[in-house]
């Protein structure tokens, strides 16, 4: 079984920097783990450790039954692709990919078979002769793929791989890698400080900030039920829209119910708001805008809307067709299922209606 | 943004160009075309009669055996030095970029070397090595080797060798150094995840990828032991004993200085010229057609 455990995991750095604190997670053979968060949350330092690139201050990593703490990266039988795909520019595309089977001493027919196949799989196979600094951006990240599938590794790990590429490209690039681990079944670890990657990719999506997991689950799970208000502005976009709620009324906000406490903070997402006209009473939650801004993306448009007329400000997404201009005033109404509380101090989700 | 400088009339562009174009004719060219002429003339000792005489200096000089034993002296000299000295400053250019705790400090103490003058170096060595004096040579006379490089030829040459290669060691040092930081960590990181051990990732990825640097600093290693050791063959060795230590730069100067050989000497650094020619013109080829992989 190649499953990862991180059991309490922890790193700190020489003159006390805590870079990663109490990490633990569970991740079943196979399964897509995503590691996401802003830069400087650990995120990148986790992965070197399960890699074997940083050491482990506390905490065990096990691959498998094995804990690796005190293993070289060489190893700890995983593949890695980096964020500017580190390819050795001296080799051809091909001794690239046949390196790591060279150093193990793989007998040189079965090296020709497992290269010839990554080529193939990978689409690679008119540019095997050529250096890395013939290869545009896409194929050089394809390299680093084939690389790490010729291997075959008990594990992957992808360092932010996509970030180097265009915006179109990465999207080709994200839905080839998700393909290729699932044909592969190949349990794998991936970094990204974009959540629409995060989201798409992942099968266990882990939120990290400051060093600690946030949350933890399936992608739905974290969008339906975030657990914190950074959860909630992070996962998303355009993000969730939080209001603190002060004890008295507020302007242009009306709301059936909320949970006790001095400093509350409403979460609803954008999509979650649904124009409705002036005189509709009766929902659940209600607010008053004043349309500042319009952004129309095609199949829908946002309007940026300042609640009551003035200061916070709230983001609504509407159809594409909507003719709603700035300058005007709308009612935007919410489910009751789709309103989100969170204790203001802490910033933790409230339960319970 | 290409900046584009454009001058109002001609003249200027050459006035700031002159105090260059100055010092090149005045101390390069100009020796250089003095060194071209007198090589053609046959000059006797007192300086009283010159003869304009062609090629003969050329071929006294290639008909001479004298000649080709300095160059031969001269390439053993050159090989030697310029391969401990390539291979001791990687070693320890590789040692230093592994070093956490005073990684500093050692930059420095290697780095020192190099201020020190060439003939100042050759006196130390003289002085540590010297028979009759020096604290090596005591240490080594006491351990009971016969330590005496005024009197044999082998260890004259090990002795120069020595100090020549340990004065450059510092200039490769830091090149290395340079060229080693500039391999990207995480191609080292990768070649280790791809299970290559230390030493086969250094022979694998580190020196390919020094190689531009390597290549740089054998041209300006060979370009030293040729031309820039003179003061330390002076001040040690003296170019003897019977000449073991003659390189073709202290022959110019021994023929023509000390031997009063004008036109000989002349003809001499005529050939060592072209072959810094040669060696600068093969640096500029490799380095038009940047770094090769």
């Amino acid at each position: 079984m190649n499953n990862v455990h991180l059991r309490h995991v922890g790193k700190v750095y020489a003159g006390n920097v805590e870079a990663v604190r109490d990490v633990s997670i569970e991740i079943d053979d196979g399964q897509f783990c995503v590691l996401v968060g802003p830069s400087g949350c650990g995120k990148s330092t986790l992965l070197r450790m399960v890699a074997g690139l940083e050491t482990i201050t506390s905490g065990e990593i096990a691959i498998g039954d094995t804990v690796v703490n005190d293993k070289d990266p060489s190893e700890r039988d995983i593949a890695m692709v980096f964020q500017n795909y580190a390819l050795y520019p001296h080799m051809s595309v091909y001794d690239n990919m046949a390196y790591g089977l060279r150093n193990r001493g793989t007998p040189k027919a079965e090296i020709e078979t497992r290269v010839q196949e990554a080529a193939r799989i990978l689409e690679l196979g008119a540019l095997l002769e050529r250096k890395p600094k013939a290869l545009s951006g896409g194929q050089r990240q394809r390299v680093a793929m084939g690389r790490a599938i010729v291997r075959k590794p008990r594990v992957f790990l992808f360092d932010e791989p996509l970030s180097n590429l265009d915006a179109k490209l990465r999207i080709q690039m994200r839905v080839e890698i998700k393909k290729l681990q699932r044909s592969l079944g190949i349990t794998s670890i991936y970094v990204t400080h974009d959540q629409l990657e995060a989201m798409t990719l992942a099968d266990v999506l882990v939120v990290m900030n400051k060093g600690r997991v946030e949350q933890s689950g399936s992608p739905m799970s974290l969008y339906e039920r975030p657990k914190t208000t950074f959860v909630a502005s992070f996962i998303g976009a355009p993000p969730m829209n939080l209001l603190p709620l002060t004890g008295g009324d507020m302007p242009g906000l009306s709301l059936f119910s909320r949970p006790q406490g001095e400093k509350i903070v409403l979460g609803v997402r954008p999509e979650h708001l649904e124009l409705s006209s002036p005189g509709n009473e009766g929902h659940p939650l209600a607010l008053d805008l004043l349309v500042t801004a319009t952004e129309a993306v095609g199949a829908e448009s946002y309007l940026y809307g300042a609640l009551g007329g003035a200061g916070q400000e709230v983001i609504v997404r509407v159809n594409g067709s909507s003719t709603v201009a700035a300058g005007e005033t709308v009612r935007v109404t919410a489910s009751a299922r789709h309103l989100h509380f969170f204790d203001g101090a802490s910033g933790q989700r409230i339960d319970g209606e | 943004m290409e900046k584009r400088v454009t001058f109002n009339g001609k003249l200027l562009p050459y006035v700031l160009l002159l105090p260059q174009l100055l010092v090149t004719i005045i101390f390069f060219y100009w020796p250089a075309m003095q060194a071209v002429w007198q090589s053609f003339l046959i000059e006797d000792a007192f300086g009283t009669s010159t003869q304009f005489v062609w090629f003969e200096n050329y071929q006294l000089l290639l008909s001479n055996p004298d000649y080709y034993r300095t160059l031969g002296t001269t390439l053993v000299f050159s090989s030697i030095v310029a391969f401990f000295a390539l291979s001791l400053s990687l070693l320890f250019a590789v040692q230093a970029d592994k070093a956490i705790k005073f990684a500093s400090g050692y930059k420095t103490l290697l780095i020192w070397p190099y201020a020190v003058a060439p003939a100042i170096a050759g006196v130390l060595w003289l002085f540590m090595f010297q028979p009759s004096l020096g604290l090596v040579s005591k240490a080594l006379q006491a351990a009971g080797y016969d330590w005496n490089p005024l009197l044999n030829s082998g260890q004259a040459m090990a002795l120069v060798i020595m100090a020549a290669t340990w004065k450059q060691i510092s200039y490769n040092f830091l090149f290395f150094l340079a060229g080693l930081q500039s391999i990207p960590k995480s191609v080292i990181e990768a070649s280790a995840i791809d299970g290559a051990s230390p030493t086969r990732r250094f022979w694998t990825i580190v020196f390919p990828l020094l190689s531009p640097t390597t290549f740089f600093l054998l041209v300006i290693n060979v370009v030293y032991v040729f031309f820039d050791t003179f003061g330390i063959i002076d001040a040690t060795t003296g170019g003897g004993p019977a000449k073991a230590t003659e390189t073709l730069v202290y022959k110019v100067y021994h023929d023509g200085k000390l031997g009063g050989d004008l036109g000989g000497s002349a003809a001499q650094s005529v050939i060592l010229m072209v072959m810094v020619i040669a060696l600068t013109a093969i640096q500029f080829r490799y380095i038009e057609r940047k770094v090769e992989y």
